[in-house]
Protein backbone atom coordinates (compact mmCIF):
# COMPACT_ATOMS: atom_id res chain seq x y z
CA UNK A 1 0.00 0.00 0.00
CA UNK A 2 2.43 2.36 -0.96
CA UNK A 3 0.22 5.04 -2.21
CA UNK A 4 -2.80 5.75 0.03
CA UNK A 5 -6.14 6.90 -0.98
CA UNK A 6 -5.99 9.47 2.09
CA UNK A 7 -3.09 10.52 4.23
CA UNK A 8 -3.12 12.13 8.08
CA UNK A 9 0.33 13.03 9.06
CA UNK A 10 0.47 14.59 12.40
CA UNK A 11 -3.42 15.88 12.87
CA UNK A 12 -4.06 18.32 15.97
CA UNK A 13 -7.62 18.89 16.22
CA UNK A 14 -8.48 21.24 18.87
CA UNK A 15 -12.66 21.84 20.03
CA UNK A 16 -13.01 24.90 21.67
CA UNK A 17 -10.80 24.86 24.62
CA UNK A 18 -10.28 21.00 24.41
CA UNK A 19 -6.71 19.15 22.43
CA UNK A 20 -8.85 16.44 20.99
CA UNK A 21 -6.99 15.61 18.33
CA UNK A 22 -3.01 14.99 19.59
CA UNK A 23 -1.32 13.83 16.08
CA UNK A 24 -3.43 11.57 14.20
CA UNK A 25 -1.32 8.90 12.02
CA UNK A 26 -3.52 7.14 9.63
CA UNK A 27 -3.41 5.65 6.09
CA UNK A 28 -6.62 4.57 3.92
CA UNK A 29 -5.03 2.27 1.08
CA UNK A 30 -7.25 2.61 -2.10
CA UNK A 31 -10.09 0.13 -2.50
CA UNK A 32 -10.66 -2.08 1.04
CA UNK A 33 -12.47 -1.12 3.94
CA UNK A 34 -10.34 0.30 7.10
CA UNK A 35 -11.90 -0.09 10.34
CA UNK A 36 -11.49 3.05 12.59
CA UNK A 37 -11.88 1.51 16.36
CA UNK A 38 -11.89 2.67 19.89
CA UNK A 39 -13.28 3.38 23.17
CA UNK A 40 -15.94 5.57 23.59
CA UNK A 41 -14.79 9.55 23.26
CA UNK A 42 -11.26 8.64 21.62
CA UNK A 43 -11.77 10.57 19.04
CA UNK A 44 -13.07 8.86 16.08
CA UNK A 45 -15.83 10.83 14.87
CA UNK A 46 -14.17 13.75 15.34
CA UNK A 47 -11.03 12.58 13.18
CA UNK A 48 -13.57 11.68 10.39
CA UNK A 49 -15.19 15.39 10.94
CA UNK A 50 -11.65 17.14 10.42
CA UNK A 51 -10.97 15.60 6.94
CA UNK A 52 -14.06 16.54 6.07
CA UNK A 53 -12.84 19.88 7.25
CA UNK A 54 -16.30 20.57 9.55
CA UNK A 55 -13.48 20.59 12.68
CA UNK A 56 -10.47 22.13 11.67
CA UNK A 57 -6.70 20.57 11.47
CA UNK A 58 -4.69 23.16 14.14
CA UNK A 59 -1.20 21.34 12.53
CA UNK A 60 -0.37 18.33 10.52
CA UNK A 61 -1.05 17.42 6.92
CA UNK A 62 -4.46 15.58 5.44
CA UNK A 63 -3.44 14.76 1.87
CA UNK A 64 -6.71 13.13 -0.56
CA UNK A 65 -5.74 11.53 -3.25
CA UNK A 66 -2.07 12.74 -3.41
CA UNK A 67 -3.99 16.74 -2.75
CA UNK A 68 -2.99 18.53 0.07
CA UNK A 69 -7.12 19.08 1.29
CA UNK A 70 -5.79 20.32 5.08
CA UNK A 71 -7.35 24.16 4.58
CA UNK A 72 -9.79 23.04 1.74
CA UNK A 73 -13.78 24.50 2.58
CA UNK A 74 -16.26 21.14 3.37
CA UNK A 75 -17.59 21.79 0.02
CA UNK A 76 -14.64 21.65 -1.91
CA UNK A 77 -13.33 18.50 -0.14
CA UNK A 78 -16.76 16.73 -0.85
CA UNK A 79 -16.45 17.34 -4.04
CA UNK A 80 -13.19 16.18 -4.36
CA UNK A 81 -15.39 12.33 -4.48
CA UNK A 82 -15.37 12.13 -0.44
CA UNK A 83 -19.00 10.52 0.67
CA UNK A 84 -19.28 11.15 4.28
CA UNK A 85 -22.22 9.25 6.43
CA UNK A 86 -21.69 11.07 9.77
CA UNK A 87 -22.31 9.56 13.26
CA UNK A 88 -25.71 11.51 13.55
CA UNK A 89 -26.59 10.92 9.89
CA UNK A 90 -27.56 14.40 9.02
CA UNK A 91 -31.23 13.67 7.41
CA UNK A 92 -32.80 16.42 5.98
CA UNK A 93 -36.06 15.64 7.87
CA UNK A 94 -38.35 18.24 6.29
CA UNK A 95 -36.91 17.04 3.18
CA UNK A 96 -38.90 14.06 1.49
CA UNK A 97 -36.25 10.61 1.04
CA UNK A 98 -36.59 12.25 -2.54
CA UNK A 99 -35.45 15.07 -2.17
CA UNK A 100 -32.47 13.70 0.28
CA UNK A 101 -30.99 11.73 -2.76
CA UNK A 102 -31.40 14.63 -5.20
CA UNK A 103 -29.35 17.02 -2.98
CA UNK A 104 -26.84 14.24 -2.55
CA UNK A 105 -25.99 14.09 -6.24
CA UNK A 106 -24.25 17.46 -6.26
CA UNK A 107 -22.79 17.52 -9.38
CA UNK A 108 -25.78 16.83 -12.17
CA UNK A 109 -28.88 14.74 -11.67
CA UNK A 110 -29.22 11.72 -10.12
CA UNK A 111 -28.76 8.52 -12.69
CA UNK A 112 -31.18 5.80 -12.96
CA UNK A 113 -28.66 3.28 -12.75
CA UNK A 114 -27.29 4.53 -9.41
CA UNK A 115 -30.55 5.03 -8.36
CA UNK A 116 -31.34 1.01 -9.21
CA UNK A 117 -28.55 -0.11 -6.68
CA UNK A 118 -29.70 2.56 -4.02
CA UNK A 119 -33.25 0.57 -4.32
CA UNK A 120 -31.12 -2.54 -4.34
CA UNK A 121 -29.53 -2.54 -1.14
CA UNK A 122 -32.49 -0.77 0.72
CA UNK A 123 -35.68 -1.24 -0.70
CA UNK A 124 -37.76 0.65 1.99
CA UNK A 125 -36.15 3.74 0.59
CA UNK A 126 -38.01 2.89 -2.72
CA UNK A 127 -41.14 2.82 -0.47
CA UNK A 128 -40.76 5.58 0.95
CA UNK A 129 -39.66 7.60 -1.91
CA UNK A 130 -42.24 10.71 -1.54
CA UNK A 131 -42.55 10.88 2.46
CA UNK A 132 -40.89 13.18 4.58
CA UNK A 133 -37.32 11.61 5.45
CA UNK A 134 -38.14 12.40 9.34
CA UNK A 135 -40.74 9.77 9.44
CA UNK A 136 -38.48 7.54 8.48
CA UNK A 137 -37.47 4.76 11.41
CA UNK A 138 -34.08 4.88 12.62
CA UNK A 139 -32.66 2.02 10.52
CA UNK A 140 -34.86 3.60 7.33
CA UNK A 141 -32.78 7.11 8.41
CA UNK A 142 -29.32 5.27 8.43
CA UNK A 143 -29.72 3.99 4.92
CA UNK A 144 -30.80 7.51 3.44
CA UNK A 145 -27.76 8.58 5.10
CA UNK A 146 -25.64 5.74 3.17
CA UNK A 147 -27.69 5.88 -0.07
CA UNK A 148 -26.82 9.71 -0.53
CA UNK A 149 -23.42 9.26 0.12
CA UNK A 150 -24.06 6.74 -2.64
CA UNK A 151 -25.54 9.05 -5.30
CA UNK A 152 -22.21 9.79 -6.67
CA UNK A 153 -19.13 8.34 -7.87
CA UNK A 154 -16.78 8.88 -4.57
CA UNK A 155 -13.46 7.37 -4.12
CA UNK A 156 -13.70 7.25 -0.68
CA UNK A 157 -16.25 6.58 2.21
CA UNK A 158 -16.25 8.18 5.78
CA UNK A 159 -18.60 6.32 7.60
CA UNK A 160 -19.64 6.68 11.25
CA UNK A 161 -21.30 3.82 13.44
CA UNK A 162 -23.95 2.72 10.52
CA UNK A 163 -25.28 0.28 13.02
CA UNK A 164 -25.74 1.93 15.74
CA UNK A 165 -28.70 1.57 17.48
CA UNK A 166 -29.92 -0.31 15.10
CA UNK A 167 -32.01 -4.28 15.25
CA UNK A 168 -30.06 -7.03 14.46
CA UNK A 169 -31.98 -8.13 10.73
CA UNK A 170 -31.50 -4.14 10.12
CA UNK A 171 -27.69 -4.83 10.99
CA UNK A 172 -27.52 -7.25 8.40
CA UNK A 173 -28.80 -5.22 5.62
CA UNK A 174 -26.62 -2.59 6.63
CA UNK A 175 -23.38 -5.00 6.61
CA UNK A 176 -24.64 -6.34 3.27
CA UNK A 177 -24.68 -2.97 1.71
CA UNK A 178 -21.16 -1.89 2.76
CA UNK A 179 -19.94 -5.23 1.15
CA UNK A 180 -21.68 -4.29 -1.90
CA UNK A 181 -19.97 -1.01 -1.66
CA UNK A 182 -16.80 -1.94 -1.04
CA UNK A 183 -16.76 -4.87 -4.07
CA UNK A 184 -17.23 -1.55 -6.37
CA UNK A 185 -13.94 -0.66 -5.15
CA UNK A 186 -14.54 2.41 -3.63
CA UNK A 187 -12.73 2.64 -0.29
CA UNK A 188 -14.19 2.94 3.17
CA UNK A 189 -12.96 4.68 6.34
CA UNK A 190 -15.76 2.93 8.43
CA UNK A 191 -16.32 3.40 12.59
CA UNK A 192 -17.99 0.24 13.70
CA UNK A 193 -18.39 -0.87 17.27
CA UNK A 194 -20.05 -3.94 16.34
CA UNK A 195 -16.77 -5.96 16.42
CA UNK A 196 -19.00 -9.33 14.22
CA UNK A 197 -19.05 -6.36 11.72
CA UNK A 198 -15.85 -5.14 11.47
CA UNK A 199 -14.51 -8.26 11.75
CA UNK A 200 -16.40 -9.33 8.34
CA UNK A 201 -15.82 -6.36 6.72
CA UNK A 202 -12.86 -5.09 7.81
CA UNK A 203 -9.59 -5.38 5.47
CA UNK A 204 -7.26 -3.00 7.39
CA UNK A 205 -7.58 -1.29 10.83
CA UNK A 206 -6.66 1.60 12.75
CA UNK A 207 -6.92 1.92 16.75
CA UNK A 208 -7.62 5.03 18.40
CA UNK A 209 -6.67 5.75 21.85
CA UNK A 210 -6.70 9.48 23.91
CA UNK A 211 -6.81 11.16 20.10
CA UNK A 212 -3.61 9.27 18.41
CA UNK A 213 -3.82 5.90 16.70
CA UNK A 214 -2.42 3.60 18.64
CA UNK A 215 -2.05 0.55 16.60
CA UNK A 216 -2.80 -0.24 12.58
CA UNK A 217 -2.36 -3.70 10.77
CA UNK A 218 -4.92 -5.59 9.24
CA UNK A 219 -8.06 -6.85 10.36
CA UNK A 220 -7.60 -10.22 10.58
CA UNK A 221 -4.56 -10.03 13.39
CA UNK A 222 -6.52 -8.05 15.24
CA UNK A 223 -9.46 -10.16 15.46
CA UNK A 224 -7.03 -13.56 16.12
CA UNK A 225 -5.50 -11.73 18.94
CA UNK A 226 -8.12 -11.56 21.77
CA UNK A 227 -4.96 -10.11 24.42
CA UNK A 228 -3.98 -7.19 21.59
CA UNK A 229 -8.04 -6.54 21.58
CA UNK A 230 -7.87 -5.92 25.51
CA UNK A 231 -4.85 -4.25 25.57
CA UNK A 232 -5.50 -1.59 22.70
CA UNK A 233 -9.80 -1.01 23.64
CA UNK A 234 -9.78 -2.51 27.48
CA UNK A 235 -12.16 -4.98 26.82
CA UNK A 236 -12.25 -7.99 24.83
CA UNK A 237 -14.65 -7.51 21.56
CA UNK A 238 -14.78 -10.96 20.62
CA UNK A 239 -18.48 -12.08 19.63
CA UNK A 240 -20.44 -13.71 21.52
CA UNK B 1 -24.06 -13.51 10.19
CA UNK B 2 -27.16 -14.38 8.32
CA UNK B 3 -28.64 -13.18 5.88
CA UNK B 4 -30.68 -10.45 6.09
CA UNK B 5 -34.37 -11.32 6.93
CA UNK B 6 -37.39 -9.80 4.64
CA UNK B 7 -38.62 -7.18 6.81
CA UNK B 8 -41.27 -4.73 5.72
CA UNK B 9 -40.98 -1.51 6.62
CA UNK B 10 -43.89 0.40 7.71
CA UNK B 11 -44.66 3.97 9.52
CA UNK B 12 -45.65 4.05 12.93
CA UNK B 13 -48.84 5.08 12.71
CA UNK B 14 -49.47 8.55 14.17
CA UNK B 15 -52.26 9.01 16.22
CA UNK B 16 -54.63 11.78 14.52
CA UNK B 17 -54.11 14.53 16.27
CA UNK B 18 -50.42 14.60 15.90
CA UNK B 19 -50.97 14.12 12.04
CA UNK B 20 -53.33 17.01 12.25
CA UNK B 21 -51.05 18.87 14.18
CA UNK B 22 -48.75 20.61 11.61
CA UNK B 23 -51.51 21.56 9.38
CA UNK B 24 -53.74 23.62 12.48
CA UNK B 25 -52.01 26.50 11.79
CA UNK B 26 -53.26 27.16 8.64
CA UNK B 27 -56.79 26.80 10.18
CA UNK B 28 -55.96 29.97 12.12
CA UNK B 29 -56.18 32.49 9.39
CA UNK B 30 -59.88 31.18 8.56
CA UNK B 31 -60.72 31.02 11.97
CA UNK B 32 -59.79 34.17 12.99
CA UNK B 33 -61.74 35.34 10.36
CA UNK B 34 -64.85 33.83 11.13
CA UNK B 35 -64.26 35.43 14.98
CA UNK B 36 -63.87 38.46 13.14
CA UNK B 37 -67.30 38.01 11.30
CA UNK B 38 -69.10 37.28 14.49
CA UNK B 39 -67.80 40.17 16.37
CA UNK B 40 -68.48 42.49 13.71
CA UNK B 41 -71.78 44.07 13.93
CA UNK B 42 -72.03 44.39 10.11
CA UNK B 43 -70.84 42.49 7.43
CA UNK B 44 -69.65 45.04 4.57
CA UNK B 45 -67.40 46.50 7.78
CA UNK B 46 -66.00 43.46 8.47
CA UNK B 47 -64.83 43.06 4.28
CA UNK B 48 -63.04 45.93 4.28
CA UNK B 49 -61.22 45.45 7.38
CA UNK B 50 -60.34 41.79 6.40
CA UNK B 51 -59.25 43.11 2.90
CA UNK B 52 -57.25 45.83 4.96
CA UNK B 53 -55.80 43.13 7.32
CA UNK B 54 -54.59 40.97 4.21
CA UNK B 55 -53.45 43.85 2.61
CA UNK B 56 -51.31 44.85 5.57
CA UNK B 57 -49.75 41.30 6.46
CA UNK B 58 -49.11 40.82 2.99
CA UNK B 59 -46.74 43.71 2.78
CA UNK B 60 -45.08 42.51 6.45
CA UNK B 61 -44.71 39.28 4.90
CA UNK B 62 -42.65 40.81 2.09
CA UNK B 63 -40.39 42.61 4.81
CA UNK B 64 -39.87 39.52 6.88
CA UNK B 65 -39.79 36.44 4.57
CA UNK B 66 -35.91 37.28 4.10
CA UNK B 67 -35.39 37.96 7.55
CA UNK B 68 -36.62 34.31 8.30
CA UNK B 69 -34.44 32.64 6.24
CA UNK B 70 -31.57 34.55 7.02
CA UNK B 71 -31.89 33.60 10.51
CA UNK B 72 -32.51 29.93 9.58
CA UNK B 73 -29.76 29.24 7.28
CA UNK B 74 -26.92 31.01 9.44
CA UNK B 75 -28.25 32.12 12.79
CA UNK B 76 -27.75 35.61 11.94
CA UNK B 77 -29.51 38.40 13.82
CA UNK B 78 -30.14 41.47 11.70
CA UNK B 79 -31.58 44.35 13.55
CA UNK B 80 -30.09 46.51 10.39
CA UNK B 81 -33.00 44.65 7.83
CA UNK B 82 -35.45 48.30 8.59
CA UNK B 83 -32.80 50.03 7.01
CA UNK B 84 -33.73 48.11 3.65
CA UNK B 85 -37.25 48.97 4.00
CA UNK B 86 -36.69 52.25 4.50
CA UNK B 87 -33.98 52.46 1.54
CA UNK B 88 -36.69 51.08 -0.47
CA UNK B 89 -39.26 53.64 0.25
CA UNK B 90 -37.00 56.62 -0.40
CA UNK B 91 -35.64 55.16 -3.74
CA UNK B 92 -39.24 53.79 -5.05
CA UNK B 93 -41.07 57.11 -3.91
CA UNK B 94 -38.48 59.18 -5.83
CA UNK B 95 -38.76 57.07 -9.16
CA UNK B 96 -42.61 57.87 -8.84
CA UNK B 97 -41.85 61.49 -7.88
CA UNK B 98 -39.83 61.62 -10.94
CA UNK B 99 -42.63 59.97 -13.28
CA UNK B 100 -45.18 62.60 -11.95
CA UNK B 101 -46.82 62.32 -15.08
CA UNK B 102 -47.33 58.83 -15.76
CA UNK B 103 -48.59 58.54 -11.87
CA UNK B 104 -51.11 61.29 -12.24
CA UNK B 105 -52.36 59.75 -15.44
CA UNK B 106 -55.75 58.44 -15.54
CA UNK B 107 -54.26 55.59 -17.51
CA UNK B 108 -54.01 51.90 -15.17
CA UNK B 109 -50.99 50.70 -17.89
CA UNK B 110 -49.06 54.09 -17.16
CA UNK B 111 -49.64 53.92 -13.49
CA UNK B 112 -48.74 50.64 -13.39
CA UNK B 113 -45.43 50.97 -15.12
CA UNK B 114 -44.84 54.13 -12.78
CA UNK B 115 -45.00 51.67 -9.58
CA UNK B 116 -43.38 48.46 -11.50
CA UNK B 117 -40.20 50.75 -12.47
CA UNK B 118 -40.19 52.02 -8.65
CA UNK B 119 -40.28 48.60 -7.34
CA UNK B 120 -37.81 47.75 -9.75
CA UNK B 121 -35.43 49.81 -8.81
CA UNK B 122 -35.82 49.78 -5.17
CA UNK B 123 -35.17 45.87 -5.12
CA UNK B 124 -32.52 46.79 -7.20
CA UNK B 125 -30.72 49.13 -5.00
CA UNK B 126 -31.77 47.10 -1.94
CA UNK B 127 -30.13 44.01 -3.40
CA UNK B 128 -26.78 45.56 -3.93
CA UNK B 129 -27.38 47.13 -0.47
CA UNK B 130 -27.76 44.12 1.16
CA UNK B 131 -24.86 42.82 -1.02
CA UNK B 132 -22.79 45.42 0.59
CA UNK B 133 -24.10 45.17 3.99
CA UNK B 134 -23.67 41.21 4.32
CA UNK B 135 -19.60 41.46 3.08
CA UNK B 136 -19.20 44.33 5.19
CA UNK B 137 -20.97 44.05 8.30
CA UNK B 138 -22.71 40.81 9.08
CA UNK B 139 -19.54 38.54 7.67
CA UNK B 140 -17.50 39.38 10.53
CA UNK B 141 -19.64 38.60 13.12
CA UNK B 142 -20.46 35.12 12.66
CA UNK B 143 -21.42 33.14 15.23
CA UNK B 144 -21.80 36.00 17.42
CA UNK B 145 -24.93 36.72 18.55
CA UNK B 146 -24.27 40.16 21.30
CA UNK B 147 -21.87 41.42 18.72
CA UNK B 148 -24.41 40.83 15.54
CA UNK B 149 -26.83 42.64 17.45
CA UNK B 150 -24.36 45.84 18.43
CA UNK B 151 -23.28 45.86 14.63
CA UNK B 152 -26.33 45.63 12.99
CA UNK B 153 -27.85 48.21 14.83
CA UNK B 154 -24.92 50.29 14.23
CA UNK B 155 -24.94 49.17 10.41
CA UNK B 156 -29.16 50.51 10.63
CA UNK B 157 -27.82 53.65 12.52
CA UNK B 158 -25.88 54.70 9.39
CA UNK B 159 -28.08 53.57 7.11
CA UNK B 160 -30.74 56.11 8.22
CA UNK B 161 -28.14 58.86 8.86
CA UNK B 162 -27.37 58.53 4.55
CA UNK B 163 -31.08 58.44 4.01
CA UNK B 164 -31.34 61.80 5.74
CA UNK B 165 -28.42 63.08 3.82
CA UNK B 166 -29.40 62.35 1.06
CA UNK B 167 -33.45 63.07 0.81
CA UNK B 168 -32.81 65.40 3.65
CA UNK B 169 -34.76 65.39 6.94
CA UNK B 170 -38.37 66.18 5.91
CA UNK B 171 -40.50 63.08 5.67
CA UNK B 172 -41.90 62.66 2.24
CA UNK B 173 -45.54 62.72 1.31
CA UNK B 174 -46.89 60.52 -1.66
CA UNK B 175 -50.04 59.91 -3.74
CA UNK B 176 -50.84 57.06 -5.25
CA UNK B 177 -50.94 56.36 -9.05
CA UNK B 178 -54.32 57.80 -9.93
CA UNK B 179 -55.83 54.28 -11.22
CA UNK B 180 -54.82 53.35 -7.71
CA UNK B 181 -56.50 55.66 -5.66
CA UNK B 182 -59.82 55.29 -3.94
CA UNK B 183 -62.00 52.06 -3.48
CA UNK B 184 -64.44 49.38 -5.88
CA UNK B 185 -67.66 48.22 -3.95
CA UNK B 186 -67.86 45.06 -3.28
CA UNK B 187 -71.18 43.28 -1.35
CA UNK B 188 -71.82 46.94 -0.25
CA UNK B 189 -67.56 47.05 1.04
CA UNK B 190 -65.46 49.78 0.00
CA UNK B 191 -62.41 47.59 -0.64
CA UNK B 192 -59.25 50.05 -1.32
CA UNK B 193 -57.53 49.58 -4.97
CA UNK B 194 -54.33 49.84 -3.91
CA UNK B 195 -55.12 47.27 -1.00
CA UNK B 196 -56.20 44.91 -3.35
CA UNK B 197 -53.21 45.20 -5.41
CA UNK B 198 -50.90 44.33 -2.48
CA UNK B 199 -52.94 41.65 -1.47
CA UNK B 200 -52.06 40.38 -5.32
CA UNK B 201 -48.45 41.07 -4.81
CA UNK B 202 -47.81 39.63 -1.67
CA UNK B 203 -49.80 36.52 -2.54
CA UNK B 204 -47.65 36.02 -6.03
CA UNK B 205 -44.34 37.06 -4.29
CA UNK B 206 -45.22 34.02 -1.80
CA UNK B 207 -45.87 31.66 -4.57
CA UNK B 208 -43.15 32.52 -5.84
CA UNK B 209 -40.85 31.59 -3.49
CA UNK B 210 -42.66 28.55 -2.66
CA UNK B 211 -42.11 27.30 -6.07
CA UNK B 212 -38.34 27.93 -5.89
CA UNK B 213 -38.24 26.69 -2.64
CA UNK B 214 -40.18 23.41 -2.99
CA UNK B 215 -38.87 23.17 -7.14
CA UNK B 216 -35.71 24.09 -7.71
CA UNK B 217 -32.66 22.91 -6.37
CA UNK B 218 -31.36 26.18 -5.06
CA UNK B 219 -34.48 25.96 -2.81
CA UNK B 220 -33.58 22.32 -1.86
CA UNK B 221 -30.32 23.47 -0.47
CA UNK B 222 -31.87 26.68 1.12
CA UNK B 223 -34.14 24.46 3.37
CA UNK B 224 -31.86 21.73 3.61
CA UNK B 225 -29.30 24.47 5.02
CA UNK B 226 -32.19 25.89 7.24
CA UNK B 227 -32.26 22.17 8.76
CA UNK B 228 -28.72 21.33 8.63
CA UNK B 229 -26.23 23.49 7.21
CA UNK B 230 -22.51 21.26 7.88
CA UNK B 231 -24.55 18.44 5.91
CA UNK B 232 -25.60 20.94 2.79
CA UNK B 233 -21.59 21.74 2.97
CA UNK B 234 -20.63 17.91 3.13
CA UNK B 235 -22.66 17.06 0.15
CA UNK B 236 -20.89 19.59 -1.78
CA UNK B 237 -22.47 22.57 -1.60
CA UNK B 238 -20.85 26.35 -0.70
CA UNK B 239 -23.63 27.57 1.48
CA UNK B 240 -21.72 30.76 1.91
CA UNK B 241 -22.61 31.27 -1.62
CA UNK B 242 -26.40 29.96 -0.76
CA UNK B 243 -26.12 32.54 1.67
CA UNK B 244 -25.03 35.48 0.50
CA UNK B 245 -27.96 35.07 -1.84
CA UNK B 246 -30.55 34.57 0.00
CA UNK B 247 -29.63 37.38 2.16
CA UNK B 248 -29.61 39.79 -1.14
CA UNK B 249 -33.14 38.33 -2.36
CA UNK B 250 -34.12 39.15 1.63
CA UNK B 251 -33.07 42.36 1.77
CA UNK B 252 -34.22 43.12 -2.31
CA UNK B 253 -38.09 41.87 -0.81
CA UNK B 254 -37.86 44.31 1.89
CA UNK B 255 -36.93 46.91 0.16
CA UNK B 256 -40.42 45.91 -2.00
CA UNK B 257 -42.08 45.91 1.07
CA UNK B 258 -40.87 49.23 2.13
CA UNK B 259 -42.29 50.73 -1.05
CA UNK B 260 -45.36 49.04 -0.90
CA UNK B 261 -45.63 50.80 2.64
CA UNK B 262 -44.82 54.24 1.90
CA UNK B 263 -47.77 54.49 -0.90
CA UNK B 264 -49.97 52.64 1.86
CA UNK B 265 -49.40 55.57 4.48
CA UNK B 266 -48.58 58.03 1.65
CA UNK B 267 -45.44 59.26 3.68
CA UNK B 268 -42.45 58.18 3.99
CA UNK B 269 -39.62 59.08 6.99
CA UNK B 270 -36.06 57.63 7.54
CA UNK B 271 -37.13 55.70 10.49
CA UNK B 272 -40.35 53.87 9.26
CA UNK B 273 -38.08 50.92 8.94
CA UNK B 274 -36.95 50.59 12.52
CA UNK B 275 -41.00 51.01 13.41
CA UNK B 276 -41.69 48.33 11.28
CA UNK B 277 -39.49 46.00 12.32
CA UNK B 278 -41.82 45.26 15.57
CA UNK B 279 -44.04 43.73 13.35
CA UNK B 280 -41.64 41.97 11.37
CA UNK B 281 -40.03 40.43 14.33
CA UNK B 282 -43.18 39.55 15.99
CA UNK B 283 -44.18 37.91 12.51
CA UNK B 284 -41.11 36.07 12.05
CA UNK B 285 -41.09 34.40 15.16
CA UNK B 286 -44.82 33.29 15.65
CA UNK B 287 -43.82 31.77 12.03
CA UNK B 288 -41.16 30.06 13.53
CA UNK B 289 -37.94 31.23 12.97
CA UNK B 290 -36.90 30.00 9.11
CA UNK B 291 -39.47 28.97 8.20
CA UNK B 292 -41.56 31.01 5.14
CA UNK B 293 -45.11 29.46 5.26
CA UNK B 294 -44.73 29.78 9.32
CA UNK B 295 -43.83 33.78 8.50
CA UNK B 296 -46.52 33.83 5.97
CA UNK B 297 -49.64 32.67 8.03
CA UNK B 298 -48.09 34.50 10.97
CA UNK B 299 -47.91 38.11 8.45
CA UNK B 300 -51.35 37.52 7.96
CA UNK B 301 -52.59 37.49 11.32
CA UNK B 302 -51.02 40.57 12.88
CA UNK B 303 -52.55 42.63 9.87
CA UNK B 304 -56.04 40.81 10.56
CA UNK B 305 -55.70 40.74 14.53
CA UNK B 306 -54.26 44.46 14.31
CA UNK B 307 -57.17 45.33 11.82
CA UNK B 308 -59.99 43.95 13.97
CA UNK B 309 -58.62 45.18 17.20
CA UNK B 310 -58.64 48.56 16.12
CA UNK B 311 -62.11 48.71 14.76
CA UNK B 312 -63.78 47.18 18.15
CA UNK B 313 -61.28 48.41 20.44
CA UNK B 314 -59.13 51.17 19.31
CA UNK B 315 -57.48 51.55 22.89
CA UNK B 316 -56.35 47.99 22.48
CA UNK B 317 -54.78 48.10 19.13
CA UNK B 318 -51.76 49.04 20.41
CA UNK B 319 -51.35 45.53 22.26
CA UNK B 320 -53.15 43.46 19.94
CA UNK B 321 -50.26 42.47 18.23
CA UNK B 322 -48.46 41.10 21.56
CA UNK B 323 -51.51 39.38 22.87
CA UNK B 324 -50.96 37.89 19.42
CA UNK B 325 -47.27 36.86 20.49
CA UNK B 326 -47.57 36.07 23.68
CA UNK B 327 -50.77 33.48 23.06
CA UNK B 328 -49.00 31.84 20.09
CA UNK B 329 -45.62 31.20 22.06
CA UNK B 330 -47.64 30.09 24.89
CA UNK B 331 -48.95 27.16 22.36
CA UNK B 332 -46.18 26.32 20.54
CA UNK B 333 -42.95 28.45 22.30
CA UNK B 334 -40.99 27.42 18.72
CA UNK B 335 -43.40 28.94 16.86
CA UNK B 336 -46.27 27.90 14.73
CA UNK B 337 -44.19 26.05 11.83
CA UNK B 338 -40.56 25.54 13.57
CA UNK B 339 -37.60 24.35 11.40
CA UNK B 340 -36.51 21.04 12.99
CA UNK B 341 -32.80 21.87 13.22
CA UNK B 342 -30.30 18.92 13.51
CA UNK B 343 -27.60 20.79 15.06
N1 LIG C 1 -18.70 19.60 20.05
C1 LIG C 1 -17.86 19.21 21.02
N2 LIG C 1 -17.54 20.03 22.04
C2 LIG C 1 -16.70 19.66 23.01
N3 LIG C 1 -16.11 18.46 23.07
C3 LIG C 1 -16.38 17.59 22.10
C4 LIG C 1 -17.27 17.92 21.02
N4 LIG C 1 -17.32 16.86 20.21
C5 LIG C 1 -16.53 15.92 20.74
N5 LIG C 1 -15.95 16.35 21.89
C6 LIG C 1 -15.03 15.60 22.72
O1 LIG C 1 -14.01 15.09 21.91
C7 LIG C 1 -13.64 13.79 22.33
C8 LIG C 1 -13.70 12.86 21.15
O2 LIG C 1 -15.03 12.77 20.69
P1 LIG C 1 -15.44 11.91 19.44
O3 LIG C 1 -16.88 12.19 19.18
O4 LIG C 1 -14.49 12.15 18.34
O5 LIG C 1 -15.26 10.43 20.01
P2 LIG C 1 -15.65 9.06 19.36
O6 LIG C 1 -14.40 8.26 19.33
O7 LIG C 1 -16.34 9.26 18.07
O8 LIG C 1 -16.62 8.47 20.44
P3 LIG C 1 -17.94 7.56 20.27
O9 LIG C 1 -17.47 6.18 20.07
O10 LIG C 1 -18.65 7.72 21.56
O11 LIG C 1 -18.72 8.09 19.11
C9 LIG C 1 -14.62 13.41 23.44
O12 LIG C 1 -13.93 13.54 24.66
C10 LIG C 1 -15.71 14.40 23.34
O13 LIG C 1 -16.21 14.70 24.61
MG1 LIG D 1 -18.22 8.92 17.42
Amino acid sequence: MSDPILTLKGVHTDIGRYHILQGVELEVPRGGVTMLLGRNGVGKTTTLRTVMGLWRARAGQITFDGRDVTALPTAAIARAGIGFVPEDMGIFTDLTVEENLILAAASGPLSSDRLDRIFAAFPPLKTFWKSAAGNLSGGQKQMLSIARAMAEERRLYLIDEPTKGLAPAIVATMAAALRDLKAEGAAILLVEQNFAVARLLGDSCAVMDDGRVIWSGPMAELAADTALQERLMGLSLEAP
Amino acid sequence: MSAAPDHRPTFARAGLSDRLAPWLPLLLVPLLMVFGWLAIPSTSSWLTLTVSGLAMGMMIFLMASGLTLVFGLMDVINFGHGAFISLGAFVGVSVLLALASWTAAASLPLNLAALGLALVAAVLVTGTMGWLFERVIVRPVYGAHLKQILVTMGGLIVAEQLILVIWGPAQIFITRPEMLKGAVTFAGAALEKYRLVAVALGLIVFLAMRLVLRHSRIGLIVRAGVQNGEMVQALGYRLRLVFIGTFVAGSALAGLGGVMWGLYDEVITADMGASLMVLVFIVVIIGGLGSVEGCFLGALLVGLVQNYAAFLEPKLAMVSNIALLVAVLMWRPEGMMAVVKSK
